[in-house]
């Protein structure tokens, strides 16, 4: 399994990195972490002729708290999402998830700003882009933007970033005083992509849901929110009753797809179990 | 585990301890040389183009645009190995009827399963053999695939080998008579339809091959991944129509085989030709995706069995019907057949029945071929049987325990044999279940089961009987024209420095071979084991033999050195006896010095023996002449199996909502006669558990409609991780065999054979309040959840 | 688009310096350009950790990166770590544990310990089985990893030097 040969270019800056894409005749892509994208080569998946290493810009790393938002680098390794105590204080979401994203050796390589570009419809990291209602900045040749994690999401691998773009930060609301967050996933053996995952976080007032985002994984083509169950529960009070109302809805949001390992009533069947015990993680004790 | 020598231990007593492998050191150092760290001068690189087709006809293959990619330096097609290589047939006589089409190392006429290697790309590196390889054009006309083993013997179906007639590679029936009686009046009958995953080794090391051809000597030598160089050292020597003497097989550090680097590739033999067509080395190493569609697969098995008892719950009969679907060929020279024979044979033998039936059709698929892997057959037919005993207690309404205290054969009942015609020395099943209930804890666990239920916790507890066929004589491959060894040779010699050196015909694989082989010739032969150095894996330095599979290498391997050592000590006790002016039988080696036998004071030290014996032969007593270096074989002349047997359990905690199954523990209680290490034979049960469980919960190679493997690559095919498998428990109960002196039996394999049906029932145990069962390995969360009605 | 790129970087201590094709995986760099065999490769797609190398101070696969990616970094195989005595007490924990059959997963098994016992605190052996996660062993069934693994944290916390020692 040896990929094939293609050239290999390492920019210093975001602007060079544009330059190094635009500027090349051949076919290029971008290569952080390299996690997925190595395999791809590997297995000649892909076949880029220009290899950009952009593992070494500066400006794309370092977390920083910036008001109500934590600005993440795209270079941001996983593991730092693990360690991290910015993440653990303000986007503890990220930090519930990491353990989960592949295995040590590929937590201390990968990147969160790999990991959302790439947007595996199983990968944990995308998903929570739509549970945290996270924005996504992305540098293009024309400037910067800032493009919110609903709308990020299109299609099978495919996001808001243009041909060439790079994704520099994820911007990360903080959470406050009244919210609750729980994640959770079913995998076949630890690492593996999940059956069917969910992050869920929301603000309670006492019992009663202000406001929730519900995000699942492995569950289409992309990340998707749960927009009728999150209708369902907001403003509730969060009892045995919601969640079961908010389980029975379920189907109105996911219709994932049959596939010949799993059976589509088996996710939806999974999924809706997930939700209740994330849902039931959230309930304030009596 | 590992206790230090005592005062009132004999000195250089072994044999019974937990010693460490010497030869484990350098692995950890990162200094293991596997046949993938092998370069050799001017070595170049192979690549296969494959074929996409589970079954089509080759109508042309077009090379000109590969061959002028850069570094290529050979393109090669079936015919152009053809011309070197004769073809093989994998058919043993002593299966009657057995049927199987010749094979090519590359592909003429067609291709037979999706993957199949088709042409040979060689060129300076890999990468570039691979970039010439996507430049290879071949033109397939595609036919239908066989792929269902009921479709593939339906009269009209397409025949993948029309000269052979049928699909059918061989079909055997077993009667003892009066089957049909029994269950036309037996008070309860089980029957239930089992359906097994075909497995694959998924080796950590893939199979990896470099072949030198030299024709200036001529010579062969090949480097190979394999458990027996002396299989292949005979089988390149006739295939290839080169002499014995001039072909040399070298098995280095091996990096996992578990039986499927036994058998032979088409891929590796092609090898052998390419090296021979090119006058350069040429290494080929099956990279993760090709070891899928390449490497032998097993244990794909349906099988339908009834069991019939008695009101009491006593086991009176069983009647099996098994199919299992192979390759498109048989495995050579092993054959395809060897495994649906040892299922068919083993069900029900740990219980006293004497009433049986059977039916074995092996059947042509147009799939990966399939061979022995480990603990051939044994899986299948101990889940099998194992359920049943379970359907049978439920209905008698018994513990697991007491049916099987009812019915396994008592342990002063032997010797006897199974209805199958296996010949049983001596086992001890009561023994290793009353061992099992205490070291599990049986009864508080199934305490604490009700109590969690009540709680909604699931919990599951299974337990299987098994018998394990180890130590194989001829009867197994000899017999049916194989040229495949059933004995063992060795070498020993004292070196000049009172060093001990010992070659030996079984090979190492990582489970410790050379370690017991040291234990046992320093023991036997009165030395400290740092002196002894083993040496095996290569046809060059060592005796012809059998090399390891079907666990021969404690107990014949060991048998060899140990008979090896004791001509050897005489050799040196007669030198000694001469030297000292003494009776040979007066004396005896302790520690590296002759001493006397009666008060173990020290007369001689051994390495003054050999230092007169090398160098001063001008001072011993005309007319001697030391010999210290022996040569000695041993073939098995017994039982022509050494049955092992043994218990295990297993605990899970079911998830009802989500069909996930947690295993929390597992046990294991085996006997395999004498224990030379300890601490190597409960690993390779650990091992072997963790396969078996693998077995159960994870692996499964899936197919499509039209033969291609969906789930080839090692995120699809689940292996089992360290995350989901237990801590296991192993005990041992020690009977030995006394058909060799050193009264070893084998084990490599026992973990794997009954592991999966002690989970099986275990997951059946948890479901049982729920109504629901299963009886399809591996029980995946989707299987449970249909079980449980839930989708 | 075959040229090769001269990459510096240290391996095991010692500055090197190679033109290397931008196609070559760091695990095949160093098997087959520096001829250091220790680090396997067991499936080439960052599945299976026989080819973990430490890097930057960072234990990671060494198949799912390109050689040239690591221009300018430092990195440690299982020979390095073996040679400068860094893991000699787990070394010696799997030896007398007979924590490997065929040692193919030993070296990328050893990165991992290593790095888990790196870390502060005594892991308990669900943790140690969690940190394994990304290791395969097809021979051993774990249980044996996490003996030796559990005997060497409890070693290190009872003797301080030798956890200084090692880092």
């Amino acid at each position: 399994m040896k990929a094939r040969a293609f050239s290999y270019a390492r920019p210093t800056t975001v602007g060079e990195a544009l330059e190094a894409f635009a500027g090349s005749a051949a076919d290029a892509s971008y290569i952080a972490g390299g996690q997925s994208l190595v395999p791809a080569l590997a297995l000649r998946l892909q076949a880029p002729e220009l290899l950009i290493d952009i593992a070494h810009i500066e400006s794309m790393r370092g977390i920083e708290l910036q008001g109500e938002w934590l600005r993440i680098g795209a270079l941001t390794r996983h593991c730092e999402a693990l360690t991290d105590p910015l993440i653990a204080q303000h986007a503890p979401l990220l930090r519930e998830a990491a353990p989960y994203v592949a295995h040590p050796a590929i937590r201390n390589k990968g990147t969160l700003g790999g990991s959302v570009a790439l947007a595996d419809p199983a990968s944990e990291f995308p998903a929570m882009m739509l549970a945290m209602g996270a924005e996504l900045e992305i540098a293009g040749r024309e400037g910067v933007r800032r493009v919110p994690a609903d709308d990020f999401f299109i299609e099978l691998f495919q996001t808001a970033i243009e041909p060439g773009e790079l994704l520099v930060a994820i911007h990360v609301p903080v959470v406050g005083p009244r919210h609750r967050w729980a994640f959770d996933e079913l995998a076949r053996r630890r690492g593996d992509y999940a059956i069917v995952g969910s992050g869920v976080l929301a603000e309670l007032d006492g019992s009663r849901v202000a406001s929730i985002r519900t995000a699942f994984f492995s569950v289409g083509n992309i990340p998707m929110r749960a927009h009728t169950v999150e209708g369902i529960l907001t403003g509730r009070d969060l009892d045995q009753a919601a969640i079961a109302e908010a389980q029975a809805a379920l189907a109105d949001d996911l219709s994932p797809p049959d596939d010949e390992h799993t059976p589509a009533s088996v996710r939806l069947h999974l999924a809706r179990v997930l939700l209740g015990r994330l849902l039931g993680r959230l309930m304030v004790p009596a | 585990m590992n206790a230090p020598l005592t005062d009132l231990d004999r000195p250089n007593s072994y044999i019974g301890r937990s010693v460490p492998r010497p030869n484990a050191k350098r692995l950890l150092a990162g200094r293991g040389r596997y046949v993938t760290d092998i370069v050799l001068p001017r070595m170049l690189h192979a690549a296969f183009v494959r074929s996409p087709y589970a079954h089509a006809r080759i109508v042309s293959i077009d090379v000109d645009a590969a061959r002028k990619m850069p570094g290529v330096r050979l393109i090669a097609t079936g015919e152009d190995l053809a011309k070197l290589c004769s073809p093989w047939v994998g058919v043993l006589d002593h299966f009657k009827s057995m049927k199987s089409p010749p094979q090519l190392p590359l592909p003429v006429d067609k291709v037979v399963w999706s993957g199949q290697a088709v042409v040979a790309v060689v060129a300076d590196t890999r990468a570039l053999a691979e970039d010439a390889a996507e430049l290879v054009y071949i033109e397939f006309d595609e036919l239908e695939a066989v792929v269902d083993i009921d479709a593939a013997r339906e009269p009209g179906s397409p025949v993948i080998s029309p000269e052979l007639g049928d699909n059918t590679c061989f079909h055997a029936k077993l009667d003892t008579g009066g089957v049909d009686d029994i269950f036309a009046n037996a008070a309860h009958i089980v029957e239930d339809e089992f359906h097994f995953g075909r497995h694959t080794a998924v080796t950590m090391e893939p199979r990896a091959i470099v072949a030198d051809y030299n024709a200036t000597e001529p010579r062969l030598t090949v480097h190979h991944a394999t458990q027996t160089p002396y299989q292949f050292q005979d089988l390149y020597a006739r295939h290839y129509g080169i002499p014995e003497s001039c072909v040399r097989v070298i098995a280095p550090d091996i990096g996992g085989s578990f039986g499927m680097k036994l058998h032979v590739y088409h891929e590796d033999m092609a090898v052998i030709g390419l090296s021979m067509m090119l006058g350069r080395p040429v290494k080929y190493v099956a990279d993760r995706m090709e070891s899928f569609v390449s490497d032998i697969h097993a244990r794909d098995h349906r099988v339908r069995a009834r069991m019939a008892a008695d009101a009491d719950g006593k086991i009176l009969a069983m009647d099996v019907e098994d199919v299992t679907g192979i390759g498109a060929f048989s495995a050579y020279p092993r054959t395809s057949v060897v495994e649906g024979n040892q299922v068919f044979r083993l069900m029900g033998a740990p219980y006293g029945f004497q009433n049986y039936r059977a039916d074995l059709q092996v059947v042509f698929q147009n799939k990966v071929q399939m061979s022995q892997y480990r603990a051939v057959g044994h899986p299948v037919a101990c889940t099998v049987t194992e359920r049943l005993v379970d359907l049978v207690a439920a209905r008698t309404e018994l513990d697991v325990f007491d049916i099987r205290s009812r019915n396994l054969i008592p342990d002063d009942a032997y010797p006897c044999a199974s209805p199958t015609g296996y010949k049983f020395e001596a086992l001890s099943h009561h023994a290793c279940l009353a061992k099992l209930r205490t070291m599990m804890d049986y009864d508080e666990l199934r305490a604490e089961q009700a109590e969690l239920r009540t709680k909604g916790i699931h919990r599951g507890i299974g337990i299987a009987a098994f018998v394990e066929i180890t130590n194989p004589g001829p009867a197994f491959y000899g017999v049916g024209g194989a040229r495949i060894s059933a004995q063992d040779g060795a070498i020993l010699k004292i070196t000049p420095s009172g060093d001990v050196h010992c070659s030996i015909s079984v090979t190492e694989l990582g489970q410790g071979t050379e370690t017991i082989i040291g234990q046992i010739v320093a023991e036997h032969l009165g030395v400290d084991r740092a002196r002894v150095k083993v040496i095996t894996g290569d046809t060059e330095n060592t005796p012809h033999g059998g090399a390891t599979w079907a666990c021969r290498g404690a107990g014949i391997g060991g048998e060899t050195a140990l008979q090896t050592a004791k001509k050897l000590k005489e050799n040196v006790l007669s030198v000694a006896a001469t030297i000292l002016q003494e009776q040979p039988d007066r004396l005896d080696i302790q520690d590296g010095w002759i001493v006397d036998a009666a008060t173990a004071q020290q007369r001689i030290e051994l390495s003054e023996i050999a230092r007169i014996a090398y160098f001063r032969s001008d001072t011993l007593p005309p007319g001697t002449q030391a010999q210290l270096t022996v040569a000695h074989h041993y073939a098995p002349q017994g039982y022509p199996f050494a049955f092992t047997n043994g218990m295990q359990a297993c605990h899970i905690e079911l998830d009802a909502e989500t069909g996930f199954v947690k295993i929390l523990k597992h046990w294991v209680v085996e006997d395999c006669g004498r224990v030379i290490n300890p601490m190597l034979v409960d690993e390779q049960i650990r091992g072997g558990v963790v396969q078996g469980l693998g077995a159960a919960f994870f692996e499964e190679c899936l197919y499509g409609d039209g033969g291609q493997l969906i789930n080839g690559s090692l995120a699809d095919y689940l292996v089992p991780m360290a995350v989901e498998m237990p801590d296991i428990d192993v005990a041992h109960v020690e009977t030995l065999t006394m058909d060799t002196q050193l009264g070893a039996k084998g084990v490599g394999e026992a973990g794997t054979a009954a592991a999966s049906a002690a989970a099986l029932n275990a997951v059946n145990d948890a479901l049982a309040p729920f109504g629901a069962a299963l009886s399809q390995v591996p029980m995946t969360p989707v299987r449970i959840l249909k079980a449980l009605g839930h989708i | 688009m075959s040229d090769l790129i001269t990459i510096d970087m240290t391996v095991n201590g010692e500055a090197v310096s190679c033109g290397i094709a931008p196609r070559e995986t760091l695990a095949d760099f160093l098997r087959q350009g520096l001829e250091l065999t220790g680090t396997h490769t067991g499936c080439e797609m960052g599945v299976c950790g026989a080819c973990l190398v430490v890097l930057d101070g960072r234990v990671v696969h060494s198949c799912l990166m390109f050689a040239v990616q690591a221009g300018g970094s430092v990195v440690e195989t299982i020979e390095g770590l073996s040679d400068r005595s860094a893991i000699a007490d787990i070394q010696q924990a799997f030896h007398e544990r007979n924590a490997l059959q065929c040692g193919f997963c030993t070296s990328g098994i050893l990165m991992t310990a290593h790095s888990l016992l790196s870390q502060p605190g005594v892991p308990s052996r669900d943790e140690i089985r969690d940190a394994l996660s990304g290791n395969y062993c097809r021979c051993t069934g774990y249980e044996a990893i996490v003996d030796a693994i559990e005997v060497v944290a409890q070693r290190r916390a009872a003797t301080p030097q030798i956890a200084e020692a090692v880092a």
